[in-house]
């Protein structure tokens, strides 16, 4: 028989412009963690002793952020030495997939008390920086067929027949969304601002957030993928999708994630645990979910992962009251909600990556707080946290308020 | 246009921007600088079309003294978040003059420090007279701090980081030979008028100035932490330095984060992270430590704030020194080299020329080092007299003897030399132990008869603490005050008591530690807490230095002298050990090869294997807290004490005194400095804890209770 795993808590940076002009550019992903993992022992009065594990997504976990970053946080945030950390790298799933493994260690009994989260500093470590044989061996990019993600997201846009005018619509929607939140203090509660040593305020909300786009305003934009796609990508995606004549080019920076910089960690353990360490269960992770699809495309693997996870839960689409899907670019969430038939106002309620940004390695567990934040707010039952991953993988993970 | 800096425009259009605050000797950083250069940054600014270049310079004798550690050391941490903003304001001028595209120099005339040195650093060229005594430098780490207007991000992106570390982490001021060479200033000029026509020259030539950090291509000279080379400097750099400071020391530590960071970033975020460091010491405790006794109490002593104010300053002439031994030949070189003419006397005239070499000898390395001149050194030596005749001491206007702690002897050279001094003459002893009044009684006048307490190797040791006796007048104090000042060390003043105040006190260090080996503390766990407290020296490696055989011949000496008042000095631990080393060991210390410590011929002491052996016992285990603060409370509740007696008169004699004499931790600001920061209610009730711990050494005496009451720092 195997334990629950609850969320007691899960907070988050503000996400900075992942530029050199962005407020957070001058931090140290370090220091966006260590940052919240003070928070998180002061909010919830947590003897860190008692925390067996900590699981960090990171992306591109070089430089900066190289060296198991979430062992060398604990240490400088004077967690207690008993505290192991681990990074891992499931792309832009990580901050999820650490919830995930988290919940998996205290599901199974091995561990009691496990914080997952996710960080990235995409100012400092750019995308890509890693290198890897994916794109950068020629023998392994021939013989997957690598293409960028962008020239996937195109492509479902083409598939799926949605238009730039579509797109567009979709990506103001999720800037008026995000705008409103901000602006009502919806995230508030989780949303920990960024000091420096002296305890001054460095961020203290999202900045990449535009409220008053519109979709007029977007439709002036460049699509980011025609040239690329153009001078060899497009191609190598029609090799496996002889049917495309032409990928509809129409994703663009203001209709794709932000890059940006930000940290999220979440708390998660058995009741016993919490009770030993005095904490309310907020949430129940009822059930996780990976899968993976057809790696050219890339994107489409939410739909299969949530089902997947809707399965383990033996639950429907309908019991799900929130769905927080990431809005890596605004075709894979459109496809999303075509394929699982869910109505707009279920799915990212308070916007999403496309005006908040998308902070590689730490996406995941924000979005997953986030979800939590908005079933307490709606006082709602089940929600849904999914994303789009690299190499066509999908991952889901469904909570139950408690 | 503001009075604090003028702007002159010639011919040529080369404006020169003059800084002279009005009231003040000296340029430094305060608010009415940091308001005339915003405002004259922008009318720069505003009139750049018709300017071809600029020139900072300034109109009193050195160039800018630095920041305005009034200002600095009253920021507290709750002043954070305006304290950032002020220091980013305060930098935004400099960067908008270094980045207007026309060329900025700097005319050095005198000494740049500091912040000083900061507005040279912003600008593209740096020229200053070539004069030796100039300084140029940042020593913001030696207060605390760091070099907060932009210094760090300068120094690191014009030459490189190790380059930069050398001045950054060191303080190290040069001068401006030095720095050209260093790269930290371009060009020499003769004098005032060769510095103003090269900056003219200079500016007709390079019409479009850029800094080479914003040069399209830069590149870090060195790497960035980002190269391999650097990031391996980079991982050992803290352990390095960490091997110096023990850790007690926040400014060298942050000065390297800030450089690091810094050098990854761009230059403005660069700016911005400085600022945050900067921020951070500044509302830090031990910056206004330091700042508040190593700048203003050490200001206050050399301004003769102990010496009696209505008596004519009085300039030493001949001085002559009884005993040409360690201690004489060290007074007789500190005397010679500034100038005093001097007389040294020993019983036989060998004895007395091997005092003299002692100076050829130290003077002889300097030249090797090409720090003097042979014809200096010659000029120096000449001062010195050695002689085993007393009639040679005719016309010395101050004697100091300096030969063996003993009452007879010490009676003896004193009643002999006395006949021969001048009649306005102070006649002084160099004892560490004995009290002066006593020895006083030996002298014809005790009117003018005083302690002066140099401390070993004289030519090292900055401080000379000066002991009144009884009788002592305040013309006989200030005649020695100004004598101190005179050899450019440190006066503070004491009245008469058992080893003044700075033997004293510093026995307690040694009796500590000794007391916690004889309780059964590892001692490498009583020299490492020693160490990591801030001490130089630990207890035991002080004590094999000292000798336990001379230890025992004082503690033999008070207990006849307390007996013979009436009283008793019991026998404590630390005195039974010390007689097993000695007795039962034959390890009384370093002269004798063997101590608490092994002496090889060869290689590095080590602790005597044997003594944990004896001593240690393992069911005693001390918070390594306790065994750090037992060291430092003994000395702080023995110098309080003292100011209680009245032996201290000062604060900041207390202070200082306990720094320069006892090595006492630096960064607790000194002894009752280190009351204040520990919070006086704080520190009380840790000492009544200790005492109920450990014992009745540490119980409060009375002012620290009465001080405890109201919570206030001493003052």
């Amino acid at each position: 028989m195997s334990t629950d795993a609850f969320i007691f808590d899960a907070i988050r940076t503000p996400r900075g412009k992942g530029k050199k002009d962005g407020s957070l550019y001058e931090v140290k992903p370090v220091s966006l963690l260590v940052g919240l993992m003070k928070s998180l022992q002061e909010r919830n009065n947590l003897d860190t002793s008692k925390v067996e594990d900590v699981v960090i997504g990171c992306v591109t976990p070089i430089g900066d952020q190289g060296c198991d970053i979430g062992k060398t946080a604990a240490m400088v945030a004077d967690w207690d030495e008993s505290v192991s950390a681990v990074q891992l790298n499931r792309f832009c799933a990580s901050g999820l997939e650490a919830v995930n493994t988290a919940a998996m260690k205290v599901a199974s009994g091995w561990e009691d008390l496990v914080v997952a989260g996710g960080v990235e500093s995409m100012s400092r470590v750019p995308m890509g920086s890693d290198g890897g044989a994916w794109a950068l061996d020629p023998a392994s990019n021939f013989h997957t067929g690598f293409v960028p993600q962008g020239v996937g997201a195109d492509l479902i846009a083409t598939l799926e027949g949605f238009s730039r005018a579509d797109v567009d619509a979709y990506a103001a929607e999720s800037q008026r969304k995000a705008a409103a939140a901000q602006a009502e203090g919806r995230f508030d509660k989780s949303r920990i601002p960024v000091t420096d040593q002296n305890g001054v305020v460095i961020l203290d909300h999202d900045e990449f957030i535009r409220g008053n786009t519109t979709a007029q305003g977007l439709a002036g934009l460049n699509p980011s993928f025609q040239m690329p796609g153009q001078m060899g990508f497009d191609d190598s995606a029609k090799l496996k999708y002889p049917q495309v004549e032409e990928i509809n080019h129409i994703h663009t920076p203001g209709n794709s994630s932000g890059i940006v910089d930000g940290a999220a960690l979440v708390l998660i353990g058995s009741k016993k645990a919490g009770e030993e360490q005095g904490l309310k269960p907020r949430a129940r992770i009822v059930s996780v979910a990976l899968t993976s699809t057809e790696p050219t495309i890339m994107l489409t693997g939410p739909a299969p992962a949530a089902r997947k996870a809707l399965a383990k839960a033996n639950l429907n689409v309908e019991d799900i009251d929130i769905f927080e899907v990431n809005e890596a670019f605004a075709s894979v969430v459109m496809k999303f909600q075509k394929e699982m038939n869910v109505p707009s106002e279920k799915i990212n309620p308070n916007g999403g990556s496309i005006a908040m940004g998308h902070p590689l390695g730490a996406t995941g567990a924000m979005i997953i707080g986030t979800c939590l934040d908005e079933l307490e707010r709606q006082n709602k039952r089940y929600g849904l946290a999914t994303l789009c991953v690299g190499g066509g993988m999908g991952i889901a993970t469904i909570i139950e308020r408690v | 246009m503001t009075e604090a800096i003028r702007f002159e425009k010639d011919s040529d259009n080369i404006v020169t921007l003059t800084i002279d605050l009005p009231g003040q000797s000296a340029n430094i950083m305060n608010q009415t600088f940091n308001d005339a250069f915003k405002e004259i940054a922008l009318r720069v600014e505003q009139e750049i079309d018709s300017i071809s270049g600029i020139i900072i310079a300034s109109a009193k004798k050195t160039f800018f003294a630095g920041g305005n550690l009034n200002d600095l050391i009253k920021v507290q941490p709750e002043h954070a978040t305006e304290f950032f903003a002020e220091i980013q304001a305060l930098k935004a001028p400099m960067r908008k003059l270094e980045t207007l595209g026309k060329p900025v120099v700097a005319a050095i005339n005198g000494a740049a420090l500091g912040g000083g040195l900061e507005i040279c650093l912003a600008t593209h060229h740096r020229i200053a007279i070539d004069d030796n005594k100039t300084k140029l430098g940042l020593p913001e780490v030696t207060l605390g701090l760091l070099p907060g207007g932009g210094g760090v991000v300068r120094m690191v992106r014009m030459l490189g980081l190790e380059a930069a570390f050398k001045y950054l982490l060191e303080g190290k001021q040069v001068n401006p030979q030095a720095a050209l060479k260093a790269g930290i200033i371009d060009e020499l000029a003769s004098d005032k008028q060769d510095m103003m026509d090269k900056a003219r020259a200079w500016i007709l030539a390079n019409p479009k100035a850029v800094q080479p950090f914003d040069a399209k291509g830069y590149k870090m000279p060195g790497g960035t932490p980002q190269s391999p080379k650097v990031a391996q400097m980079l991982a050992i750099v803290p352990s390095i330095l960490r091997k110096k400071t023990k850790g007690c020391y926040p400014a060298p530590e942050k000065i390297i984060a800030a450089a690091a960071e810094g050098a990854l970033t761009d230059f403005d975020t660069a700016c911005r992270i400085e600022s945050r460091y900067f921020t951070e010491l500044t509302t830090g405790q031990v910056s206004k430590n330091m700042i508040g006794t190593l700048w203003f109490q050490l200001n206050e002593i050399k301004a003769g704030g102990s010496r009696p104010d209505n008596i004519p300053k009085y300039t030493t002439k001949k001085v002559g020194v009884l005993g040409a031994g360690m201690m004489g030949a060290g007074i007789a070189y500190s005397s010679a080299i500034a100038g005093i003419e001097v007389v040294l006397k020993d019983v036989s005239q060998e004895s007395a020329d091997k005092g003299k070499e002692y100076t050829a000898n130290l003077l002889k390395k300097k030249v090797g080092k090409k720090r003097m001149t042979q014809e200096k050194m010659d000029g120096i030596l000449a001062l010195i007299t050695p002689t085993a005749n007393a009639e040679d001491l005719n016309g010395c206007d101050l004697i100091i003897e300096a030969v063996f702690e003993n009452r007879e002897l010490k009676a003896k050279v004193t009643k002999e030399a006395e006949q021969f001094m001048d009649k306005e003459g102070v006649f002084a002893s160099n004892t560490s132990t004995l009290p002066i009044t006593g020895l006083a009684e030996a002298s014809k006048n005790a009117e003018k008869f005083i302690g002066l307490h140099f401390f070993s190797p004289v030519d090292k040791m900055p401080l000379v603490e000066i002991i009144m006796g009884e009788k002592t007048n305040d013309e006989t104090l200030a005649r020695a005050f100004d004598y101190v000042l005179q050899t450019n060390k440190t006066p503070i003043v004491v009245n008469d008591s058992r080893g003044f105040f700075t033997s004293r006190t510093f026995g307690t260090y040694i009796n500590e530690g000794l007391t916690m080996l004889a309780e059964g503390v590892h001692p490498q766990v009583i020299e490492s807490a020693a160490a990591q407290a801030g001490m130089p020296v630990g207890p035991l490696a002080v004590q094999d230095e000292v000798s336990m055989n001379l230890s025992r011949k004082v503690i033999t000496q008070t207990r006849q002298d307390i007996e013979a008042e009436g009283g008793s000095l019991p026998v404590d631990s630390a005195e039974e050990l010390t007689n097993r080393m000695v007795d039962e060991f034959k390890r009384p210390g370093k002269s004798d090869g063997a101590g608490f410590y092994e002496y090889p011929a060869k290689g590095k002491k080590s602790l005597w294997p044997e003594l944990a052996k004896q001593f240690t016992k393992d069911d005693v285990q001390l918070p390594f807290d306790d065994v750090k603060e037992r060291l430092l409370f003994r000395m702080s509740l023995e110098t309080l004490r003292c100011y209680e007696e009245k032996v201290l008169m000062s604060v900041r004699d207390a202070n200082i005194g306990s720094i320069f004499g006892l090595g006492f931790a630096p960064w607790s600001g000194g002894a009752i400095q280190y009351v204040n920061q520990y919070g006086v209610r704080n520190f009380y009730n840790r000492a009544k804890q200790l005492t109920e711990q450990y014992g009745e050494r540490f119980t409060p005496p009375k002012l620290l209770e009465a001080q405890a009451e109201k919570d206030q720092p001493f003052e």
